[in-house]
């Protein structure tokens, strides 16, 4: 909302307040202010001047040299425009003037010719086309009435300072000067007062012109009429239109004006019709039937369906409730006869029918917030009072008012004590008292009534925040809380993600953040199958684009996509992790289940087995001692050949691997690519971090080192668990430290050398009996696993 | 007899003086007193001495024997001494070039500025709520105070799976599940995602984060909650940052206020920054509204509260001076590897 400052003092006293002081003033009390401009700031010198003479330049064919009265001297100046003539009244931009694009005026020589200064287009003024649309290409012409030698600001009304708000969905009030006078003059405290418009009229019955009644009383809440006769249309005064024109509407005529700025200055929009467009000479407030259409003030025909409040005539819609009149019966330059509308309208109703209509005007975007039906009456003898004023109309005698259910005043407590412990404050009750009043709320002894334009203000809070904001937010004592000591513990899950995180950290990873929705064209990227049930997704049904349309099912398509952006920014290896949510569609109905995954991604100067040695140092870290990994050959997103599924017992809890070369094609690396994803609230379950001291050995460790021949297809987990149980408590540790295939081992076969440990924690282990275990495991391994000593 | 012992114990020190190395030492050591050196060879003598000599001669022998020793074993640091000298000369680094660096994996730059917005809250006794953003509209407006046809609705841009589900837009939600989970005294803050339908830009996303705190308590004041701000704010910017308490709207606080906090680059005088005002907004915050916490079975008569919410793409971005929010989830390594 914005407004300019002069017009505040037609209700209260800004004068001697500067800018800067109001600004901030304003902001502490609840009506923020983004800023105030002045559009005269940066036009200084320019006047207006007579031109009294025009000789042609000796030297240029295009310019003529004009004697120009400024009022207190004659001055010559150069011009090339086409359009000067003698006797006119112009802009004159003197020596040392600045124009707002920043250009600085010197007296100067045109083609040897003097010239003390510049003649100027509305451009040049820094105005637009919109502000002077019948102005000719050149200098701009001005009215012959101007004085010579007048401040160009003053011409224009350029030099105001004009306040833009920011007003808040629960203060429709303060959409209007009179709502932010009054708040102005309880901020400053000064005096407020809004005069009683007073209509002489002219005799008549409205009832002779017109009938009005309201079929939708849910939708209307009230509905006010006026009529005025022998209209002269004609243009608004120049401070009306500067008025309007400093809060950003264009002027029209004098009665389009008059409504536009009775909704500036009470915040109540109104509409004139011009009466003898009404059919019927009836005004009717119903539902649109289906199939109307109307077509409205902006030129375009919009088709109505019953949900949308109308005004109509006898017949047809003749304009759309709260948002826009309709062409049909628009002012125009011959009307005589005018009806003023002045009403309130449900604000849901005004909201949805915006909205459908795709339609949002000053109007609807006041009464959407909701309007109260006690400033209709009001507002409508203001726009009379303005006829008479303007003498450009008579206002006939009666008013049709139709006003349905009242609302009760709400009587609410007051309590000035419970405010204050409330609030921290120690404010008095006068101050309370008088706060209030100048809010125009009734204050009785233990019960206040807001006024009536004020229903935001329900109960005891809402009274506290009228009393703490004029009072100062800032004045507010900082405390401390006290009450029970709080007891802060992060959940399990909660600290299991910082550990996974400081693992992960250690582990050389960085961590990602990742959009949680995607395009569902990752199923057919990561190759899954048709029936894979991460296909389906929780979907948004008004999603920016399809890029963004559904909530992700995996994150290694997030992981995919981050690594491929990496390689097209040539960072030759990564190793990158997130703690990603994946959002998982439960029954239809309920909420989807939103699972926290580990999302692991490498590449470059790394392979397989790197990637699983930080899986393997994660679940180390957290204590999750019983995960195993068993080939996975069948998931169409990883190479069938280096994929595992990480499993404790029967439940699968991750999968670990290298990207499928397809999959890669698809996202456009040609790098190999090992990516893992692992459940962490299977972690939370399986893992155990209850770990204890175990003695230290006392007696030394024998290693054995034994290189075994085994068919291609033996696991390593195959070995490793026959040597375990072989062992048993002389078990210290294995190593791989070997693997070979070629000359020497037979054909599909392969030698793995691994290096036993043995120790005993009660006594040095002899030879005899290191063999003696030795001997059991080997006898083992060819028995289960068909191996041999190399 | 004792001449020639004497006189020996001048000669060894006369060549200790010029032993130049360790090897110098042995030789000197085996030449005077080995099995085949000349104290033993001047010993063989003491048989022709007498009974009286005997003892004092013996007792001269073992004298410049321990005097010798000593001079050797003495000589005998010090040269090695010198020695490891000499080694450590020619061990000599070039202390500038660069050290063999170990990788250190770094959290992204929002989880460690959430990780110390949480260590502070967490150190005033606020625990850590969760909530889904997957979220029922009741949730995320209805009980907020918000319903169907509020204009608040509007401003939200939210996004819906169906009529009755959307992606929160706000992290108030997780107030209301707290709420109904949980008895007064309630402290918690409330981080997460959060979605609005904004396109992306230098200063949007889609997808966002807010930190969500909400206090229910016997006797929560305003002051409380300016006084919790403050000490987050400060902990968070340092002492110097000065905070901005105005009157704003929101349908879930009454009173509401919108915190401002001193501009950190003009600290307060007004800058291209603040765009003069010399504060720039942070958060959203307020007295929970009665209605809200009626919803929530909360006797108003006996319990109040406040909460405020904070976006921490904002505190992030001032922080580490990033001029553009794509780089947040764009990911590229040589942004992460830059905090």
């Amino acid at each position: 909302m914005k407004i300019p400052m002069s017009w505040l003092n037609d209700y209260t006293d800004v004068n001697g307040i500067t800018p800067l002081e109001y600004n901030h003033a304003m902001t502490m009390t609840g009506s923020k202010v983004e800023g105030i401009e002045n559009p005269g700031e940066n036009l200084l010198n320019v006047v207006t001047g007579k031109i009294l003479e025009i000789t042609q330049h000796p030297d240029a064919d295009k310019l003529v040299v004009c004697q120009i009265n400024v009022g207190d001297k004659t001055l010559q100046i150069v011009t090339g425009a086409p359009n000067v003539k003698v006797g006119q009244t112009v802009p004159v931009a003197l020596d040392g003037a600045l124009l707002p694009d920043g250009t600085k005026i010197k007296t100067g020589k045109l083609r040897g010719v003097e010239s003390a200064g510049m003649l100027c287009s509305y451009e040049e003024l820094g105005m637009s086309e919109a502000d002077f649309p019948d102005a000719e290409y050149g200098i701009l012409i001005l009215d012959d009435s101007l004085p010579a030698g007048m401040d160009i600001r003053d011409v224009f009304h350029l030099n105001e300072n004009i306040v833009d708000f920011e007003i808040t969905s629960n203060r429709p009030d303060c959409l209007s000067v009179i709502g932010l006078a009054r708040e102005t003059a309880v901020t400053f405290g000064k005096p407020f007062t809004v005069k009683t418009p007073e209509v002489k009229g002219c005799g008549g019955d409205i009832k002779d012109y017109v009938s009005i009644s309201v079929e939708d009383t849910e939708g209307c809440l009230r509905y006010c009429g006026k009529v005025a006769k022998n209209i002269k249309i004609s243009p608004s005064p120049q401070w009306m239109q500067k008025r309007l024109k400093a809060c950003g509407i264009r002027a029209i005529n004098n009665i389009v004006d008059i409504t536009n700025y009775i909704m500036l200055e009470y915040g109540q929009p109104m509409h004139a019709f011009d009466l003898r467009d009404l059919e019927g000479s009836a005004v009717c407030v119903r539902r649109a039937k289906a199939g109307e259409t109307l077509t409205t003030l902006d030129d375009v025909e919009r088709i109505l369906d019953d949900s949308m409040l109308m005004i109509c005539d006898g017949k047809k819609p003749v304009g759309v409730a709260g948002v826009m009149g309709g062409q049909n019966s628009e002012i125009k330059d011959d009307t005589t006869t005018i009806l003023f509308e002045s009403a309130t309208f449900k604000a849901p109703m005004v909201r949805k029918t915006a909205r459908k209509l795709g339609l949002r005007t000053e109007s609807s975007s006041r009464y959407e917030k909701g309007l109260d039906p006690e400033n209709t009456l009001p507002a409508i003898m203001r726009a009379c009072e303005l006829i008479e004023e303007l003498g450009c109309g008579e206002i006939v005698d009666g008013i049709i008012d139709i006003y349905g259910q009242k609302e009760e005043p709400n009587v609410i407590p007051f309590d000035p004590e419970k405010i204050n412990k409330f609030l921290g404050t120690d404010i008095d009750r006068k101050f309370m008292e008088d706060t209030l009043r100048a809010l125009d709320f009734v204050v009785n002894k233990d019960s206040v009534i807001p006024p009536s334009f004020r229903k935001d203000v329900e109960g005891f809070a809402d009274v506290a925040e009228e009393i703490l904001r004029i009072y100062g937010y800032d004045k507010i004592p900082s405390t401390l809380m006290c009450g029970e000591t709080a007891h802060s513990v992060k959940t399990p899950s909660q600290k299991l993600e910082d550990k996974v995180k400081e693992l992960l950290c250690a582990c050389s990873m960085n961590e990602i953040v990742t959009f949680s929705f995607t395009n569902p064209n990752y199923f057919d990227k990561l190759c899954l199958a048709a029936d894979s049930p991460l296909r389906n997704t929780v979907t948004i049904s008004n999603p920016l684009g399809e890029e963004n349309s559904v909530m992700r099912t995996t994150a290694i398509h997030s992981m995919m996509e981050t690594v491929a952006r990496n390689i097209n920014f040539k960072n030759d290896s990564a190793k990158l992790f997130e703690l990603a949510t994946i959002y998982l569609p439960t029954e239809e109905g309920k909420l989807p289940e939103e699972r926290r995954v580990i999302s692991l991604g490498i590449y470059g100067a790394c392979d397989f087995f790197d990637l699983k040695g930080i899986v393997e140092a994660l679940f180390d870290g957290v204590g999750l001692s019983s995960a195993q990994f068993r080939p996975e050959t069948e998931n169409p997103t990883f190479h069938p050949g280096r994929c595992a599924s990480i499993c404790v017992g029967k439940k699968e809890i991750g999968i670990l691997g290298q990207i499928h070369p397809a999959v890669c094609d698809n996202y456009g690396v040609d790098k190999e690519i090992y990516v893992a994803q692992i459940n962490l609230p299977d972690i939370l379950t399986y893992a155990k971090n209850n770990k204890t001291y175990q003695p230290l050995p006392k007696y030394p460790a024998v290693n054995r080192d034994l290189a075994l021949i085994v068919d291609d297809s033996v696991l390593a987990a195959d070995i490793e668990t026959v040597i375990k149980k072989k062992a048993k408590k002389l078990f210290a540790g294995l190593t791989l430290f070997d693997v070979y295939k070629g000359k020497q081992v037979p054909e599909s076969k392969k030698s793995m050398a691994y290096s036993l440990k043995l120790q005993s924690m009660e006594k040095t282990l002899t030879d005899v009996e290191v063999n003696e275990i030795v001997q059991e495991v080997l006898t083992a391994l060819e028995k289960e696993l068909g191996a041999t000593l190399r | 007899m004792k001449n020639q012992l004497l006189s020996m114990k001048e000669k060894a020190e006369n060549a200790l003086k010029n032993a130049k190395n360790l090897q110098d030492l042995e030789d000197i050591r085996v030449g005077l007193l080995g099995k085949k050196g000349e104290l033993t060879a001047i010993l063989r003598g003491m048989g022709g001495l007498s009974a009286e000599e005997r003892p004092i001669i013996g007792q001269l022998a073992n004298e410049v024997r321990s005097f010798i020793e000593e001079k050797i074993e003495a000589q005998k640091s010090v040269l090695l001494a010198a020695e490891r000298s000499e080694k450590l000369k020619a061990e000599t680094l070039d202390v500038t070039m660069g050290g063999r660096t170990p990788i250190i994996g770094k959290t992204h730059p929002l989880t460690t500025v959430l990780d110390e917005v949480k260590n502070i809250f967490v150190g005033m006794g606020f625990s850590i709520a969760e909530g889904p953003e997957v979220e029922y509209d009741y949730y995320n407006f209805e009980a907020l105070n918000i319903p169907k046809d509020h204009p608040a609705r509007d401003t939200q841009d939210t996004f819906y799976i169906n009529d009755n589900v959307v992606l929160r837009s706000q992290t108030s939600s997780v107030q209301i599940r707290v709420m109904e989970e949980q008895k007064p005294p309630i402290r918690v803050i409330a981080p997460g995602r959060v979605y609005r339908s904004d396109a992306v830009d230098a200063t949007h996303s889609p997808v966002f984060h807010q930190i969500e705190g909400l206090v229910v308590d016997k006797g929560i004041t305003m002051g409380d909650l300016k006084g919790t701000l403050e000490t987050f704010m400060k902990t968070l910017y340092g002492n110097d940052a000065v905070l901005r308490f105005r009157p704003h709207h929101f349908p879930f606080t009454e009173p509401s206020a919108e915190v401002d906090v001193s501009c950190f680059v003009c600290g307060g005088k007004g800058c291209r920054v603040c765009k003069g005002e010399g504060f720039i907004e942070l958060l959203g915050a307020g007295m929970v509204h009665p209605k809200v916490l009626e919803r929530c079975g909360i006797d108003t008569s006996v319990y109040s509260g406040f909460a405020f919410g904070l976006g921490l793409e904002r505190i992030v971005m001032r922080r580490m001076n990033i001029d553009d929010m794509r780089h947040l989830y764009e990911n590229d390594l040589r942004f992460l590897n830059q905090f």
